[in-house]
């Protein structure tokens, strides 16, 4: 029985292991074939407004109903010490420290990293990147490459966008609907944020969550077997994958970050 | 060397499960080469063998002196760029239109002026009858059209080398007569060598200047159209009359219906 037990956990290591290990080896692949999109870097930029269209509009109302709810619970919250002047740069840090890369990759992960996995999963169905290779075209480079650099690109203009209408909806409802003093709202805001600690660190969370849940994504496409079944098992593999992901990448890159 | 392809001694398996055996087969320039068998008789596979989609266990497939399983991805990129291949669906790019589609290849290999590509995918396109459908969608046009733009990709480069996987499947009769002509037509036109995989007799015999015949994996007869017609071989006449009883079982292979149904003893 123990020895079943152990066979059995031995055999999910090693498989977890190999797999691990083969998709490292297909991050390497598409860092070392991205060359080809310096060359050619119209590729990267069709996809970033594909990308950037899917997502824009989840992000920006996102946002700002994050921002609404973060300027009602935090002048509950900082009204019992009257701190409520406080209000503008609670709603700033949580912001860009976390709310804001984490946020928008999690609805990324769900709204264009599915879109992806999907579309090369069905390109790939389809025989479509079979014809690519007859066609002596690295589907590699040719779909993989522009589409991973497009989401790395986009997610963190992406989190800005989230932060910034995120601050707005802050301060529409704690300074035009629960009227919190504008000046010490923004002031408060201007002086406790700072540059890179905070600002900066947020942007390289939401770098490093950009490249993790798009090549999560453009990885299941690409290796998601020729099959509705396949591709559907690949799409949903992307949300669960790219999801945890962010989740433990951002408590590593916290701790790091802000020790 | 009067033959573009030469495999020898080929043999390929998936996993456990034989799909060819000590194959021998020679492409002659210039001509068009039918490859028939039944389903699953490992057609499609050495069409996939030849283009280096996959590689096989044992033996070589050669194109044009260069040994297929034996080049790197580089040297395998050059020479696919003179071959051209259509699939049995097409394959074509569902986000691209049908111009574009042909211009693809074009696109990606040469740097000619979007003057001169457009007179180039407008010819092939004219050359398939489909000119006036360029500024069509994949999804707006039937599959027997939807072939032949592929046809029209597949010979955007002129290639010396053009597969055809299952080029009729699923066409109506007048579809499948047209495919058949352009496949005869642009491989005499272009000087190439064309390799067809197809089930369907008539057709076939129509343009092909060689057959073989395939079963389980290995070749059981080859010759001219009209050799394989007059042909006395089981396997052959079964196949070109369409025969249900012959070397070719209806039932796949195992227990006997008496043996399922529990009479076996009593037999």
């Amino acid at each position: 029985m123990i020895s079943r037990l152990l066979s059995a956990v031995g055999y999910a290591t090693r498989g977890t292991l190999v797999n691990l290990g083969y998709a490292a080896r297909s991050f390497v692949t598409v860092l070392r074939a991205s060359g080809a999109v310096l060359r050619r870097p119209r590729l990267v930029t069709d996809q970033i407004h594909f990308i950037g269209n899917y997502s824009l509009v989840i992000i920006a109302v996102s946002g700002l109903f994050v921002g609404f709810v973060l300027g009602l619970q935090g002048y509950y919250t900082l009204n019992k010490y009257g701190s409520e002047q406080a209000l503008g740069l609670l709603v700033a840090l949580s912001l860009t420290r976390e709310l804001g890369p984490v946020v928008t990759a999690l609805l990324f992960a769900g709204r264009a990293g599915t879109s992806l996995t999907a579309e090369i999963g069905l390109m790939k169905a389809g025989e479509q990147l079979a014809a690519m290779e007859m066609m002596a075209v690295d589907p590699v480079r040719r779909v993989v490459v522009p589409r991973f650099w497009a989401g790395v690109i986009a997610m963190p203009l992406l989190a800005a966008i989230f932060s910034a209408l995120g601050v707005f909806g802050g301060y529409i409802v704690g300074v035009q609907l629960i009227g919190v003093d504008e000046g010490a709202f923004w002031s408060q805001m201007q002086a406790g944020v700072d540059v890179w600690q905070d600002i900066a660190n947020g942007v390289i969370k939401s770098v490093v969550f950009g490249f993790a849940v798009t090549f999560v994504a453009v990885f299941q496409g690409y290796e998601a077997s020729p099959t509705p079944e396949g591709v559907a098992r690949a799409t949903t593999r992307t949300v669960v994958i790219a999801s945890l992901g962010v989740l433990g990448l951002d408590f590593l890159l916290t701790a790091l970050m802000f020790h | 060397m009067s033959n573009l392809v030469e495999i020898r001694d080929l043999h390929f398996r998936y996993d456990a499960r034989p799909i060819l055996s000590g194959l021998r087969m020679d492409f002659e320039r210039g001509k068009v080469i039918a490859v028939m068998g039944g389903s699953g008789s490992g057609k499609t596979t050495i069409l996939r063998l030849i283009g280096g989609q996959l590689l096989p266990q044992a033996g070589s497939v050669d194109v044009d002196g260069q040994t297929v399983n034996k080049l790197d991805a580089r040297g395998m990129y050059a020479l696919r760029r003179r071959m051209g291949m259509l699939f049995q669906h097409g394959a074509l790019f569902t986000d691209l239109t049908v111009f574009e589609n042909v211009a693809f290849p074009l696109r990606e290999h040469t740097s000619l002026p979007e003057e001169l590509i457009r007179s180039l995918v407008l010819m092939k396109l004219q050359a398939v009858g489909l000119r006036n459908a360029a500024s069509l969608k994949p999804a707006e046009i039937s599959g027997g059209m939807a072939r032949r733009v592929a046809l029209a990709r597949a010979v955007a480069l002129d290639p010396e080398l053009i597969m055809y996987d299952e080029p009729f499947a699923g066409l109506d009769p007048i579809s499948m007569g047209v495919t058949a002509n352009l496949i005869r037509r642009l491989n005499d036109a272009l000087g190439s060598t064309s390799i067809l995989v197809s089930h369907d007799v008539n057709e076939s015999f129509a343009i092909a200047d060689y057959v073989y015949f395939l079963s389980q994996g290995a070749v059981v007869a080859a010759g001219t159209p009209r050799e394989m017609m007059a042909s006395s071989d089981p396997y052959v006449k079964q196949f070109v009359h369409a025969e249900a009883d012959g070397p070719v079982p209806f039932h796949y292979p195992g227990k006997s219906l008496a043996d399922d149904l529990g009479l076996g003893a009593r037999a």
